[in-house]
């Protein structure tokens, strides 16, 4: 068993120990991490999101800071999946404002494609290319036309571990490694914000903890911003630094994750923490 | 039963005796077909991507035509290329270099091109409505281009535009309507083999003419084998 396996297996064995009892990232001494900065990110302002005039997403303010971990914890349908798209720039909002690093991006607006590959998503359902494992990591180097590939493909195959399957068609592979590819054809794209959306849902928890690890690794080693979308409490409480409920549409509290957890505001979160929220 | 084994036999013997009137016809009919292909896959795959990919406002009607034309009589097709191109025709009046004359291989190719067109654009249209819709979304936030996203998705369809091909090809090469209006059968200059096995079968000869219709089934399987070849795995599958 080499290092990345133990690491990964122990955190498997947490990762399904806390899916019944919990566990605090600030007990288990994960604070000892560089902070998160402050410098403000994505800021968003009075955001709505409309499908055939059907309200999904009403966003009066959030904000997300650079190099932190910010999970957007609710029940299906609540409008997660939503906001990530516009976060990734996929789609604009039908009202407000959310501006990345100064630029605005407003109803109507197109981002420009250099600012939109400094942000990449890894989907609950990963969607493999009919290539090679190795094909698929580089897509995203080969759409931005670089050159010297071979070596940043090789890390992130390693990081990911699936180094002895670069040759194997994607489409042979288990639901747990077709997502650690998934993960690996977006680090491998050094992106300033990585976002998740529901990356561990239907995994075993050996393929949770692995891709826990690796997504903890590369926010505290490169220091991207991670925005996590979860309707696991627990796996929100082991990575996050901040947490967001969000409730049809709507932003109910934002709070660093200890106190989400352990002093949540408002009634709903604290149903939603404690498990009595009904949905 | 004796004309059947009688025509192959005199294939067989055709094609190794190398009849030069025969390799003249056969050159021409893929000559001919292979051009028209080439063009309706020019305009066809594009087509059929753009219709697959994007959603507007008489987007269904654009479908309906379409579909419309893959199942349109070849015939049809040749009588109207015909109207155009005639001397009286809107086209031919014009009296322009760049429009083909009636009767030759050109006036041929405009036919076929159009006859083969909708089933390239029609099947390329499926094979890319087919592919995972979240898949364009996945490859735009990989920081795909629009049309760098329409590429991949293409790529991941490629069996399906494959067999558009196939099929493009298929409605051609053994179609005869159109090409005899709009080519006329004339020997070494617009007789192709299905044209040819319609004069020899007017004629009597039915020998020669089931021996011509052996070599053009056996153009399409190896051109169909060949394509299938390309496509890879589906051999494998």
């Amino acid at each position: 068993m080499n290092d990345f396996t133990r690491t990964a297996s122990r955190h498997a064995v947490e990762a399904e120990r806390d899916g019944n009892m919990g566990s605090d990232r600030a007990a288990r001494g994960r604070w000892a991490k560089r902070p998160p900065g402050t410098e403000i990110l994505y800021a968003l302002s009075g955001v709505e999101k409309e499908y055939d005039d059907r309200s999904v997403l009403r966003v009066d303010r959030l904000e997300i800071r650079q190099g932190e971990i910010f999970s957007l914890v609710g029940p299906s349908g609540a409008g997660k999946s939503t906001l990530l798209r516009l976060l990734n720039f996929l789609e604009p909002p039908n009202r407000g404002t959310l501006a990345f690093r100064g630029r605005t991006f407003a109803p109507g607006d197109t981002m420009p494609v250099s600012l939109r590959r400094r942000v990449t998503t890894v989907f609950q359902r990963p969607i493999l290319l009919q290539r090679t494992v190795w094909d698929n990591v580089a897509y995203g180097l080969r759409l931005r036309g670089r050159r010297r590939r071979q070596e940043r493909i090789e890390d992130a195959l390693e990081q990911v571990g699936l180094t002895h399957l670069a040759r194997q068609d994607a489409r042979t592979l288990s639901g747990g490694e077709a997502q650690r590819v998934a993960l690996a054809r977006a680090m491998v794209l050094e992106p300033d914000v990585l976002l998740l959306d529901e990356p561990t849902a239907n995994l075993d928890p050996y393929n949770v903890g692995l891709i826990e690890e690796i997504v903890r690794n590369l926010n505290e080693q490169a220091g991207t911003t991670l925005v996590l979308v979860t309707h696991n409490v627990f796996q929100a409480k082991r990575l996050a630094d901040r947490v967001a409920l969000l409730l049809e549409g709507e932003v109910i509290e934002v709070a660093d994750v200890e106190r989400f957890f352990r002093a949540p505001e408002d009634e709903r979160t604290v149903a939603f923490v404690q498990g009595d929220m009904v949905y | 039963m004796d004309e059947l084994f009688n025509g192959t036999v005199q294939a067989v013997r055709l094609i190794f005796e190398r009849d030069p009137a025969l390799l003249e016809i056969v050159f021409l009919s893929l000559r001919v077909s292979g051009i028209a292909l080439f063009f309706s896959t020019l305009i066809g795959i594009p087509i059929g991507a753009f219709l697959g990919l994007t959603r507007f406002a008489g987007r269904p009607l654009v479908i309906a035509f379409l579909y419309t034309g893959m199942g349109f009589p070849p015939v049809v097709i040749g009588l109207f290329v015909y109207l155009f191109l005639s001397r009286n025709g809107p086209l031919g009046g014009l009296d322009s270099t760049l429009i083909p004359e009636l009767f030759t291989p050109a006036a041929m190719i405009v036919a076929q091109s159009i006859i083969s067109f909708p089933l390239v654009a029609g099947f390329t249209m499926a094979a890319v409505m087919g592919v995972d819709p979240q898949l364009r979304q996945q490859v735009l936030s990989l920081g795909a281009t629009r049309w760098q996203a329409a590429v991949t998705i293409l790529a991941e369809a490629r069996i399906g535009v494959l067999v558009s091909i196939i099929a493009g090809f298929g409605s051609i090469i053994s179609e005869v309507g159109a090409v005899m209006l709009v080519g006329g059968n004339i020997e070494s200059k617009t007789r192709v083999l299905t044209t040819a096995i319609v004069l020899e079968t007017r004629k009597g000869n039915f020998d020669l003419a089931i021996a011509l219709g052996v070599i053009l089934l056996a153009i399409s399987f190896l051109v169909n084998v060949m394509m299938l070849y390309l496509q890879g795995r589906t051999f494998h599958e």
